[in-house]
C-alpha cells in the first residue's frame, strides 16, 4: 500500500508522462484491483490538480474538468443513479442528452469548489475493497483549515470512480436528492431536467 | 442561588428520551416522521439566517481582521475542551481525556488564554466529542431528525445531547454569570466568522439546491455518521439497516 502526497504545480513533464500513463490505461471493464483502483486516483488527483494550477480562466478549468470526470468517472451510470427508477422508461437519446447536461453542470458546480484547493495537496493513503468497490481514502490538505478526509468510490466492474465523499457526505447521494427534487418540478420530464441543468 | 445538580437531573431526560425514540420508524434510511414540522423550522432559520445572521457574520468578517477573528474562534474552542473531557471520561475513552486535557493546558498557558493553538502543531491536533456521541456509545438509537430553532439540523439523541452538553459544561460551573456571557459571547463569534469562512459553500447547499431542506438533512446525517463512525446510509443504530456502502451495491443493475 503506498503513501505518497501529491503537490499540486505539477512540472510539463509530470503532466505529459501522466497524460501517456492515461492513454497507455485500459478502459475495458474487467476486475480490477486495489493497486489499479489507487493508481487511479492517483491519477485523477494529479489531473485536478494541474487544472487548478494551470492559470486558465475559470470557464476554461471547468472544461478541462469536465474532460477528467468524462474520462475517469462512470459518468453514464451515475447520470441512470441519480435519475433514478425515470432512467429506466427513458429513451437511449434522452439519457445521452442528460449525461451529457449532468456532466458540465458537475464540472461547473465542484468546479467552482476546487478553486478552493489551490496551494493545498490531496494524499492517497489507503485503499479498502469493500464488495464491488474500492474505497480510496484521500486527506486533503487546505491552506489554513484543518485536514479532512475525502474517499473516492472506485466500481470494480467499471474500473472508473463512481462517488467521492468529503467528511462522510456522499456526492451521489447528494446529487441524487438534488436532481430528485429537480426532476419533480419539471412534473418528471427527462427532458425538462436536462433543458433546466443548461 | 440554586444549584443545577446534572447528575440527578442526566438519567431523567435519559429515560425521558428512550421513552420518546423507542419505537423508530426509519423507512429506507431516513427517519424524518417530522419533516413538516422540520420544513417550517428550516424556512424560519433560512429567513433568520437572511435578515440577521448573514449581514451581522458578513460586517464581522469584513470589520474585524481575519488573525483576530481566528484567535477569537480558537478562545472559544480551548473554552469547550473541559466539557469534551467530561465526555471523553463517560465514554470510557480515556486515551482522549488526557489528550485533550494535555491539548487544553498548553492552549490555556503556551497558546495565551486559547487565542493560540499551538497544541495542534505538538500532535494535540482537536478531537472533538459531546453528549450526542456519549449516548451514541451508551447504545442509544439517533431517533428521528430534527430541525430545532436557530441551531439548525439535529436529531432527537442529539438534541437532548445539546441540552446535557450545556448543562455539564465544567468552565459554566467554575466562572460566575460575567464570564458565563463572555463565553457565550465568543460562541456567537466563533459561529459568525465560521458562517463568514464557509459563505460561498454554505450558501451553494441551503440557497442554491432545488430542496435546500433535504440537502442539509443529507449532509447533516453523513456528516455526523461518519463522524461517530457509523455506516453511511444507516439509519437508526438499533435498526441497523445498511451499512456504509450499501448504496454501491445496486449501482450496475
Amino acid at each position: 500500500m503506498s503513501n505518497f502526497a501529491r503537490n499540486f504545480g505539477l512540472s510539463r513533464r509530470a503532466l505529459l508522462t501522466s497524460m501517456a500513463a492515461v492513454a497507455a490505461f485500459p478502459t475495458a471493464g474487467f476486475a480490477f484491483s486495489e493497486s489499479q483502483a489507487e493508481a487511479l486516483i492517483d491519477k485523477v488527483v494529479g489531473d485536478i490538480n494541474a487544472i487548478i494550477n494551470s492559470g486558465k480562466s475559470e470557464a476554461a478549468m471547468y472544461v478541462d474538468f469536465e474532460r477528467t470526470l468524462v474520462r475517469y468517472a462512470d459518468m453514464p451510470n451515475i447520470s441512470r443513479s441519480v435519475v433514478g427508477p425515470p432512467a429506466r422508461s427513458a429513451s437511449a437519446a434522452q439519457m445521452a442528452a442528460f449525461t451529457k447536461a449532468f456532466q458540465t453542470y458537475i464540472a461547473r458546480k465542484y468546479g467552482s469548489r476546487f478553486r478552493e484547493f489551490i496551494g493545498g495537496k490531496i494524499e492517497v493513503n489507503t485503499t479498502q475493497k469493500v464488495n464491488s468497490i474500492y474505497d480510496v481514502r484521500c486527506t486533503a490538505i487546505l491552506k489554513g483549515e484543518p485536514p479532512f478526509a475525502i474517499s473516492f468510490i472506485v466500481a470494480d466492474k467499471s474500473g472508473k470512480f463512481i462517488d467521492l465523499t468529503i467528511e462522510g457526505i456522499s456526492l451521489l447521494k447528494s446529487e441524487r436528492a438534488e436532481i430528485g427534487a429537480m426532476l419533480d418540478k419539471v412534473g418528471g420530464s427527462i427532458d425538462k431536467l436536462t433543458a433546466s441543468l443548461a | 442561588m440554586i444549584k443545577f445538580n446534572v447528575i440527578r437531573l442526566a438519567p431523567i431526560l435519559i429515560v425521558a428520551f428512550l421513552a420518546a425514540c423507542s419505537n423508530p420508524n426509519s423507512m429506507g434510511g431516513i427517519n424524518d416522521p417530522y419533516e413538516e414540522t422540520n420544513r417550517s423550522w428550516h424556512d424560519t432559520n433560512v429567513a433568520l439566517d437572511r435578515a440577521v445572521i448573514k449581514p451581522v457574520s458578513t460586517a464581522y468578517g469584513t470589520v474585524v481582521p481575519d488573525p483576530l477573528r481566528k484567535g477569537l474562534a480558537n478562545v472559544s474552542d480551548t473554552l469547550s475542551i473541559p466539557g469534551t473531557v467530561v465526555n471523553d471520561v463517560l465514554q470510557v475513552q480515556f486515551g482522549d481525556a488526557v489528550h485533550n486535557s494535555a491539548r487544553f493546558l498548553v492552549n490555556a498557558t503556551v497558546g495565551i488564554a486559547g487565542l493560540f493553538d499551538p497544541a495542534t502543531s505538538m500532535g494535540l491536533e482537536p478531537r472533538d466529542s459531546d453528549f450526542g456521541e456519549t449516548l451514541h456509545r451508551w447504545g442509544v438509537g439517533e431517533g428521528a431528525y430534527v430541525v430545532l430553532p436557530v441551531y439548525g439540523p439535529s436529531t432527537e439523541r442529539d438534541a437532548l445531547g445539546l441540552v446535557v452538553d450545556i448543562a455539564l459544561d465544567p468552565i459554566g460551573h467554575v466562572f460566575g454569570t460575567p464570564e458565563k456571557s463572555y463565553k457565550t459571547g465568543l460562541k456567537v463569534a466563533k459561529l459568525a466568522d465560521t458562517r463568514y469562512r464557509y459563505s460561498d459553500l454554505y450558501e451553494s447547499l441551503v440557497y442554491d439546491s432545488a430542496d435546500g431542506y433535504a440537502q442539509m438533512r443529507l449532509t447533516y446525517l453523513d456528516n455526523r455518521h461518519y463522524a461517530l463512525g457509523t455506516p453511511i446510509g444507516a439509519g437508526d443504530s438499533a435498526e441497523g439497516q445498511a451499512t456504509p456502502y450499501d448504496i454501491y451495491e445496486d449501482f450496475y443493475e
